[in-house]
């Protein structure tokens, strides 16, 4: 309010004083917000600082600390285990959110419409199962999921579909951990998308029926540009989220105490379950911060890529 | 409040389109009907096999076919997770731990979002800016600096690591801040300043009560959040007697031999407390969850 009073040629120190003036007006806001900042550099900068550190070293946890260099990441970079590991985190990113974000699309497109009844109660009904512990979820779905009892293929049986080994069979782990994923994260998605389709201006959709438009053209053209920059940001939460999985994989693949993180053949092993076993089991801590900035800069180029393939500029 | 004006715009929208076109037949929404049932039963069978499954015994769960309606095996599966679980006491510390965390992340997550939404400060724009980048920085990255600074602050086997950190998060500062640049026009602190008030009294007095829709919805993820917490308290809690529900139930997991029916029972301590205080405050939640959303985005 006050500098829009501000003549437009100044000289510095009347800048400077000027904005002292403005900072002790506001002293409150800064008192405001401070909390933020205080926490952060002790709970969010330090550690990340430290941890870059820490990945230089070799260190147990106990004994003294060994200056190794860069020789953590190079050991990394040609590790088939931790590759394997983020082979595993990819592809349980594609097989997790795809189908969720897909799934989510319809399904608030359908509460958003018009005609629907018991919005209320479907909103509640999708959104629940992110309410629930993952750990809970997962012993839950570990049953589920039984081999020769499970109630999944009791069902699967009635159609005729042989049993399958879901959660010991390599080829499927993978798949159960996304299933299990999916069942829990689409309902949270949907909601996120219903709001960005609340925020569309029905007027929009009123001229283009005026104007003659197919109920196919207002989606591709009005709804689905409009959602864009919604979908782009949920994506990116998305690699940012999956990268960092470790609950459900967790759970599916034998629980914390287990001697073979990762399930069969390491099927599981997705990139914090391996970064779990190398800090807090095999000791190896300076090594597991190495990858944890390995998963960083891996986070941070996935994003960039899809961010430039989608050719945006997600301004929302 | 968010409530009333979201139904009538509903409401005016629905009797707009029903006029003008008839594209949905009785077809169309037999389908659409069937894809929300199916989908909500889909979401549900999990839910409803964990009740039934906590009745059983394992020696009736391991059969063909597997048990779709309730056992009376109950008890005796509540007995037996006690004695392999301090069930009442991992309960007593989650929720002690979501109550003290929630209470101090509303306090001072609205109190940075107002200072951001609704005064011009030098380095305002940069601050916030600073703020919203911190989201995009993965937490698993300082997972295990986090652990060891615990670690030397004396902290393992305490609720400070699990409270602290998050009690002035990026996210609800950029929450609150969303909710409240658009729900208190300017006038309303002014005429506290004028007649005086301290910048804190207009925060408690005249700010808080506006905004309680975001303030409930805010609660409600953060809760969530404290009370599912997983990897951080299995580092951080190493005796039995502090465990959080997720930690004590990720043992069960490991316990081979242990009854089918006492796991899921387990499991279902830690669901349905929470399950049920959502769904009984579902519609508010709700409506503040998009009604936040919205008049973020």
């Amino acid at each position: 309010m006050a500098t829009q009073t501000i003549p437009v040629t100044r000289d510095k120190a009347a800048d400077r004083r000027l904005m002292f003036r403005e900072m002790k007006r506001n002293v409150w806001a800064y008192v405001f917000i401070s909390p933020f900042y205080i926490l952060y550099a002790v709970f969010g900068m330090f550690p990340l600082l430290y941890g870059l550190w820490l990945s230089f070293h070799e260190w147990d946890g106990i004994s003294a600390m060994q200056w190794v260099g860069l020789r953590n990441y190079a050991d990394l970079i040609v590790d088939d285990i931790w590759w394997y590991s983020i082979y595993n985190t990819i592809w349980l990113f594609f097989a997790a959110t795809v189908p969720q974000i897909i799934l989510a699309l319809i399904l608030a497109f359908i509460i958003n419409s018009p005609y629907i009844k018991g919005k209320d109660f479907f909103r509640a009904a999708f959104f629940a199962p992110i309410v629930a512990s993952a750990v809970a979820v997962g012993l839950v779905f570990t049953w589920l999921f039984g081999e020769r009892y499970g109630m999944l293929n009791y069902f699967l049986g009635m159609l005729g579909i042989a049993p399958i080994d879901w959660l010991g069979d390599r080829n499927w782990l993978k798949p159960s951990m996304a299933i299990v994923t999916i069942w829990q994260w689409t309902g949270y998605t949907m909601i996120i998308f219903l709001a960005g389709l609340q925020s569309i201006n029905t007027e929009l959709y009123e001229a283009a029926r005026v104007d003659g438009a197919q109920t196919r053209d207002i989606f591709f053209r009005i709804t689905m540009p409009l959602m864009r920059p919604v979908i782009l940001f949920q994506v990116v939460l998305s690699i940012i989220g999956a990268m960092q999985t470790f609950d459900i994989p967790v759970m599916l693949a034998g629980g914390t105490q287990s001697s073979a993180p990762g399930g069969t053949d390491r099927a599981g092993l997705v990139a914090m379950i391996n970064l779990y076993w190398t800090a807090f089991k095999y000791t190896e801590f300076g090594y597991a911060a190495a990858m944890s900035f390995m998963l960083f800069i891996l986070i941070i180029t996935f994003s960039y890529l899809y961010n430039r393939w989608q050719g945006g500029n997600p301004t929302d | 409040m968010a409530t009333t004006t979201q139904r009538g715009f509903a409401a005016r929208r629905r009797v707009r389109f029903s006029r003008r076109d008839q594209l949905m037949g009785p077809f169309g929404m037999t389908v659409l009907y069937a894809v929300l049932i199916g989908g909500a039963l889909v979401t549900a069978f999990p839910f409803y096999y964990m009740l039934v499954t906590s009745t059983h015994r394992s020696a009736t769960i391991l059969k063909i076919p597997p048990p779709l309606w309730f056992g009376n095996a109950l008890v005796t599966n509540y007995n037996e997770l006690l004695a392999n679980l301090p069930f009442w006491n991992s309960l007593w510390n989650s929720l002690a731990i979501a109550t003290i965390a929630t209470t101090l992340t509303l306090f001072f997550c609205s109190l940075g979002g107002y200072g951001f939404a609704k005064f011009r400060f030098p380095g305002r724009d940069g601050l916030f800016a600073f703020l919203l980048a911190t989201l995009m920085v993965p937490g698993a990255i300082g997972l295990i600096p986090s652990f060891i600074i615990m670690r030397n602050l004396g902290w393992i086997d305490t609720w400070n690591p699990l409270i602290i950190p998050g009690i002035a998060n990026a996210f609800g500062i950029f929450w609150m801040r969303q909710y409240i640049a658009q729900a208190i026009p300017d006038d309303l602190m002014d005429a506290g300043r004028i007649d005086g008030a301290h910048e804190f009294r207009i925060y408690w007095n005249i700010v808080i009560p506006v905004i309680v829709p975001a303030l409930a919805a805010l609660a409600i993820l953060t809760f969530i959040g404290s009370w599912n917490n997983f990897l951080f308290p299995l580092l951080i809690l190493k005796d039995t007697a502090k465990y959080t529900l997720p930690v004590a139930l990720s043992t069960l997991r490991s316990l081979r031999g242990t009854e089918i029916g006492v796991q899921i029972l387990g499991a279902a301590g830690a669901i349905l407390p929470i399950l049920i205080v959502f769904i009984a405050a579902s519609r508010q939640f709700m409506s503040g969850l998009t009604a936040g959303a919205v008049k973020g985005g």
